[in-house]
């Protein structure tokens, strides 16, 4: 075959110099302060209510610490006092055995209370938190909506909050540890000092190691943990992406890509691995000191008579215990820190302030509102100084049918979110029924004004639950109503278990059309008296696109319709056509006056485009001029 | 374990279900498979199990020093003066240290090579899982859930990789533990020896049961949670909706009714998990206790020393830990058995589309494809024909337009061309050679595909243009960007063909999106191009200079074209009707109007507004 490309084949025996497998999303901040009052008080609020059942808990690991350190004491006494050649005595025998028979029992009891009451406190907690975060985000403000992905606010969500329940576990348990810490000391120090001091004297030495190690592993650990979601990345990447990577033939290249995340993943797994497991020399190293000191020095004391030999066992009991509250308590610092990183997180959420609100004394818009919409002078923009509408009026009659319509840009789908009020204007009034949407309860407004968005989002669940979304009181014959009017009864019908079928994740098994057919059902059974509708954009096979117009006809019956239009027809369609550009009404009239006029509206119609959002912002300008010019 | 694999069958949907239903000989031929996998690192492996014994029979000689020196300082073996005693605890000293700094370095080095197989295991497991995914054809890939699959391959493989690190180490360590231990133990004093392994065979058991019923429970928590997570990640979506329905309050209640179904199960397995440890605490200081009073009427008796006793104490402690953790490894045996089974399940699923034994490479010369009497039907044998007797011929330079009703199998027809699919009867060609006999990597490259969902991947623009040819130089991705009427928004952005697309990258509207999908195709610079619906979401102006822009490209190649617009097929040198699988109708637009059959019925559909219009016009 002859090509008709000028340029020459590249060498493809390289390295590919414009490919990538997977993407990588910059990590946040993983470990915080480790103390920061403010944060530890918004955290301590949701504990608060929890306060009796921590403070038990917190017992309970108090008297668990002392019974653990009291088994070896009662071990001393029984061979001291109780079966030492020389010093035997049945009934101090038999009186430490049932001493620790008693022990034993209080410390199930404690140790049952302790984990069980913690574990299901930061269960609860947990649950809390994430809820209070939930429902905030239902009422804080769209823009900070549009501002954040998705996918940030559920890492808070889980991520967060769960590192939160790990540091509500672990707080407790390093109360025992540090507890369990100096009664190891103290119990030393008193059973004998000497011996005591010495045998202590191999402690710090874990401390400054742990002092050299812990950053050190840290990054290792975090290396390990970051090349872990890399490779993952990728590998999630290429399932979603299979089929385009099969007819582009990319295989080979993405698997030699691949292959160098797993590798780097790999490596930095051993070293990760290297360094947790070159503490355990370190540490038995230092217990076989400590013990090997109590046998040398603590054995001549005995040989001497200088010390009890149930002493030397108690010191041999402990020490096998020592290593484990430090090496606990370092851990958990590095828990703190995490926390202290997501508590900061979990309370940027809960700051966002709310900024529409309900008014006090706001009332509820009656059902029997005439359904007009009016903007007053209206100016809103999202960033200060950078409006998106100028000042703006317009009046939509109740019953009437208005499309807006205007470039990319324009303000067309601000104009809409204002008359449901998920912003407050900046200046100018924005009226529904005759009264300022500030006015209002929000939930009386959202009750009159159904919106219809271009994506048409459905949730998982049945078509029926999908239906009666707003009005889950709805009856199965008031959703098929609804259905059949706006056409999508039948096809609904087709679908395995009919109005039962479970959608998948956002309606994924339904054709485009078919969503919004859904979504226009929805709205019909909201049965509001203004509809908003922003149009879908996307082209739709001509049979769907009929059914479309058909039930868009239907449901702007009888009620006030502010239409964000897309396509000639329904802009044809409109009582009313308002023409918005760079935020302010250029024209407004019918279809027949508008082409009259000649103005913008006229030649945007004449390109002979199906859509006007599909016009190059160059070509309006262009355009913009011409039309000054004439 | 088998009534576990039964019981977490329904938590996970998909094809592999089934899989679930693995009987006890399959998921010990898993576990097999697993060690042989593991066995292909015999040095590390080695290492490792040495290591483990060297490091456990350490450990066992730590009590009996402990003993021997509290001995030693009563000076029981001690016949000589307090220099000699004096001397031999210094000796036991020493050894204990060097015992000591010896187990922690084998335990260090049992850990780290366990780990280290794991990972090794884990990464060609990585490689092999990666590479099928992306050679499996889409007939797998319509049928499995992306979730399952991800899960999958995260998930099930890390069960896979733990296995000889959780599983068949711990089984050396506590057999060495148990089992020279209790020979020890027994052998220096019979009643105190079985007392001081009393706790064990409980506290094996409660672990164990435990372990099992935490996993059945694990699984049934995360589908719980895993609803949460849908409730919240849709409402967050979906929030406009939320919001212009004012449902907060709906959206609310059901948050809570998630909430509280994974919040009591979540407490359900607190006091699981708590009942089971305190109990093992329980047993193991109660039959402490036993050796206490036992063993000190014993030496009370003389019959053992102080030091003997301390000596069953002591190990008691040391075998506290392993013992309580062998719950783990049962559960490892278990999680390894299913999770294995499902990945290799995977790992050998047969592709039913591959090179043929003796594929040879495709020769395009002319590039003329032919439709022979094609028929195709999805799944083999079941089901209606998708497609049935297709036959047609398109030469270099020529253009076919395929329209219909949704659901003809328009696009099927665009899929059996790279062979996506393979077609059940008939044949097709290009220059003569059969697809199904040349090999996919040449097929695949002479046939360029834009598709209607357009996935972009998260990287640059560029790197998505160049998505099939990676070395490609700026110059050729700028005219394909020309081409695709793209170029000249992408220099427009801030940061030109460096922008970051995709899920995580600037939004493109659907239009843009649509044409970075064609500037990719024709990178690849196919002798075959097939537009399959991919400008639905672009208007018909640009659609038009695309079609403008790419006539010299088009020139000696052959271009088909799938679409519901009549507008963007009308030019076709010849247009194929489609239903129900089958040609009702062929020929150029004018011969297909003349016919006045469903072609014209169409296009009277699409057209009608365009006739208003001209009505209004002139009203005007």
């Amino acid at each position: 075959m002859s090509t008709t490309n000028d340029d020459e084949d590249e060498d493809t025996s390289g390295r590919p110099t414009k490919a990538v497998v997977g993407s990588h999303r910059d990590e946040e901040e993983v470990f915080g302060k480790v103390y920061d009052p403010r944060i530890v008080r918004r955290i301590w609020s949701f504990v608060a209510p929890y306060r009796a059942r921590i403070f038990l808990s917190v017992a309970a690991v108090l008297v668990f610490t002392l019974t653990q350190l009291a088994i070896p004491l009662v071990i001393r006494y029984a061979i001291d006092h109780g079966m030492a050649p020389g010093r035997i005595d049945r009934s101090i025998m038999a009186w430490t055995t049932a001493i620790f028979a008693a022990i034993i029992l209080v410390n199930y009891g404690a140790s049952y209370v302790q984990e069980s009451v913690v574990g299901k406190v930061a269960e609860n907690v947990l649950s809390d938190l994430r809820r209070a975060m939930f429902s905030h985000l239902q009422r804080v403000s769209l823009s900070f909506m549009d501002k954040t992905e998705v996918g940030r606010l559920m890492s808070r969500l889980q991520g967060d909050v769960n590192s939160m329940q790990e540091f509500l576990e672990t707080s407790v348990m390093s109360v025992g540890d540090i507890v369990l810490l100096f009664g190891i000391v103290t119990v030393l120090l008193w059973l004998d000092f000497r011996l005591g001091l010495l045998t202590l004297s191999t402690m710090p030495a874990l401390f400054v190691v742990r002092l050299f190690w812990l950053p050190r592993a840290k990054v290792a650990f975090m290396a390990a943990h970051e090349t872990n979601s890399i490779a993952n990345g990728a590998l999630a990447e290429g399932i979603h992406g299979v089929r385009t990577v099969q007819s582009l033939e990319r295989q080979h290249v993405n698997f030699d890509l691949y292959d160098e995340k797993v590798l780097a993943n790999l490596r930095a797994h051993l070293r990760s691995a290297r360094y947790a497991q070159v503490m355990v020399p370190i540490v038995d190293t230092l217990t076989g000191i400590a013990m090997a000191t109590v046998i040398v020095v603590g054995g001549s004391m005995v040989l001497s008579h200088r010390l009890d030999v149930g002493v030397m066992v108690a010191f041999l009991f402990y020490i096998q215990r020592f290593f484990d509250p430090i090496r606990s308590l370092t851990m958990q610092y590095s828990v703190m820190q995490r926390a202290m990183a997501s508590g900061q997180r979990i309370s940027e959420v809960l700051d966002v302030p709310i900024e529409v609100n309900d008014r006090e004394g706001a009332v509820a818009l009656s059902s029997d509102t005439d359904g007009s919409v009016e903007f007053r002078n209206v100016t809103f923009g999202y960033r200060q100084n950078l409006p998106v509408l100028k000042n703006v009026s317009f009046r939509v009659n109740p019953g009437e049918t208005v499309a807006l319509v205007g470039p990319t840009g324009s303000g067309k789908s601000s104009s809409m979110a204002l008359v449901h009020r998920f912003y407050d204007v900046w200046s100018g009034q924005v009226l529904v029924g005759g009264h300022d949407v500030r006015d209002l309860t929000q939930d009386s407004l959202g009750e009159q004004v159904a919106m219809v968005l271009q994506e048409p989002f459905l949730f998982s669940g049945t078509v029926l639950e999908n239906i009666r979304y707003h009005k889950t009181g709805a009856s199965r014959e008031e959703v098929v109503r609804a259905a059949q009017a706006v056409g999508a009864h039948d096809f609904i019908m087709e679908l395995p278990d009919g109005y039962g079928t479970e959608l998948e994740q956002r309606g994924g098994n339904l054709s485009l059309g078919q969503r919004q057919l859904i979504s226009f059902a929805r709205a019909l059974v909201a049965d509001a008296k203004i509809l908003v509708l922003d149009e879908a954009t996307a082209s739709i096979d001509s049979y769907t696109e009929m059914l479309i117009q058909k039930a868009l006809i239907k449901l702007l019956e009888g009620r006030t319709g502010l239409v964000i239009a897309h396509r000639l027809a329904t802009i044809r369609g409109a009582d009313r056509i308002i023409v918005l550009q760079n935020g302010e009404i250029v024209e407004s009239g019918n279809h027949a006056q508008l082409m009259q006029r000649k103005g913008l509206y006229a030649r945007l119609y004449n390109m002979n485009y199906s859509s006007f959002d599909d016009i190059a912002a160059d070509e309006i300008e262009k355009d913009a001029a011409v039309g000054k010019a004439t | 374990m088998h009534k576990d694999a039964k019981g977490n069958a329904p938590e996970r949907g998909g094809s592999f279900a089934h899989v679930a239903e693995a009987s006890w000989g399959k998921g010990v031929s898993t576990l097999i498979r697993i060690m042989r996998m593991t066995l292909r690192h015999p040095w590390q492996v080695t290492i490792t199990i040495v290591s483990t014994f060297i490091a456990a029979t350490l450990q066992l000689f730590i009590p009996r020093l402990l003993g021997r020196a509290i001995d030693q300082a009563q000076g029981v073996m001690a016949a000589g003066g307090g220099a000699v005693a004096e001397q031999a605890l210094w000796t036991t000293a020493l050894t204990l240290l060097v015992v000591s700094i010896l187990r922690g370095l084998f335990t260090m080095a049992q850990n780290y090579y366990g780990e280290a197989v794991g990972h090794h295991t884990g990464y060609e497991l990585r490689l092999a899982f990666y590479e099928k995914i992306q050679r499996l054809s889409f007939s797998f890939h319509d049928k499995v859930h992306t979730g399952d699959l991800i899960t999958l391959g995260l998930l099930d493989l890390d069960g896979v990789r733990m296995f000889f690190a959780t599983g068949v180490l711990r089984v050396v360590l506590l057999s060495v533990l148990i089992g020279v231990g209790a020979y020890l133990l027994i052998s220096t004093d019979l009643v105190l020896g079985l007392l001081s392994l009393s706790f064990v065979p409980f506290v094996a058991w409660r672990s164990s049961v435990t372990q099992l019923r935490l996993r059945s429970t694990w699984l049934t928590l995360q589908e719980r949670l895993s609803v949460l997570s849908r409730v919240m990640d849709e409402n967050l979506g979906g929030i406009r909706v939320v919001r212009a329905f004012a449902a907060q309050r709906h959206e609310l209640a059901k948050f809570d009714r998630a909430k509280r179904s994974a919040l009591e199960l979540a407490n359900e397995r607190v006091d699981i998990r708590v009942a089971n440890t305190s109990a093992m605490n329980f047993s193991f200081l109660a039959a402490m206790g036993l050796v206490l009073w036992f063993g000190g009427q014993k030496v009370i008796a003389g019959e053992i020393s102080v030091g003997t006793l301390a000596q069953f104490l002591t190990f008691m402690t040391i075998l506290q830990m392993p013992v309580r953790q062998l719950g783990l490894m049962v559960n490892s045996f278990a999680r390894a058995s299913t999770c294995g089974t499902r990945l290799f399940e995977l790992l050998d699923t047969e592709l039913d589309i591959e090179d043929a034994p003796d594929a040879k490479d495709l020769v395009v010369n002319d590039g003329v494809l032919r439709f022979d009497d094609v028929g195709f039907r999805y799944d083999g044998a079941g089901g209606r024909p998708a497609l049935s007797g297709i036959s047609f011929e398109a030469k270099p330079g020529e253009t076919i337009g395929i329209v219909g009703p949704p659901g003809s199998g328009k696009s099927t027809i665009a899929h059996l061309i790279p062979r996506f699919y393979d077609a059940t009867s008939g044949a097709i060609t290009i220059d003569g050679q059969d697809i199904s006999k040349v090999t996919l990597r040449s097929l695949r490259k002479a046939v360029g595909i834009v598709q209607q969902d357009a996935f972009l991947f998260t990287t640059s623009i560029e790197n998505n243009i160049a998505y099939g040819n990676p070395w490609a130089r700026e110059t050729r991705i700028e005219r394909a960007a020309e081409y695709a009427q793209l170029h000249n928004y992408i220099i427009g952005l801030p940061t030109g063909y460096t922008t970051i697309v995709g899920e995580r990258g600037a939004s493109l509207s659907g239009g843009q999106r649509q044409r970075l999908t064609i500037a990719r195709s024709l990178m690849l610079r196919p002798s075959v191009l097939i537009f399959d619906d991919s400008t639905a979401a672009v208007d018909a102006g640009t659609e038009q200079r695309i079609r403008a822009a790419m006539k010299r490209f088009a020139r000696d190649r052959v271009t088909l074209i799938i679409s519901h617009r009549l507008s963007s097929l009308m030019h076709a040198d010849q247009i194929l009707f489609i239903e129900s699988g089958r040609i009702v109708e062929r020929g150029t637009h004018e011969e297909l109007l003349a016919l006045g059959g469903r072609y014209h019925a169409l296009h009277d559909l699409q057209l009608r507004p365009e006739d208003e219009r001209a009505a209004a016009q002139g009203a005007a």
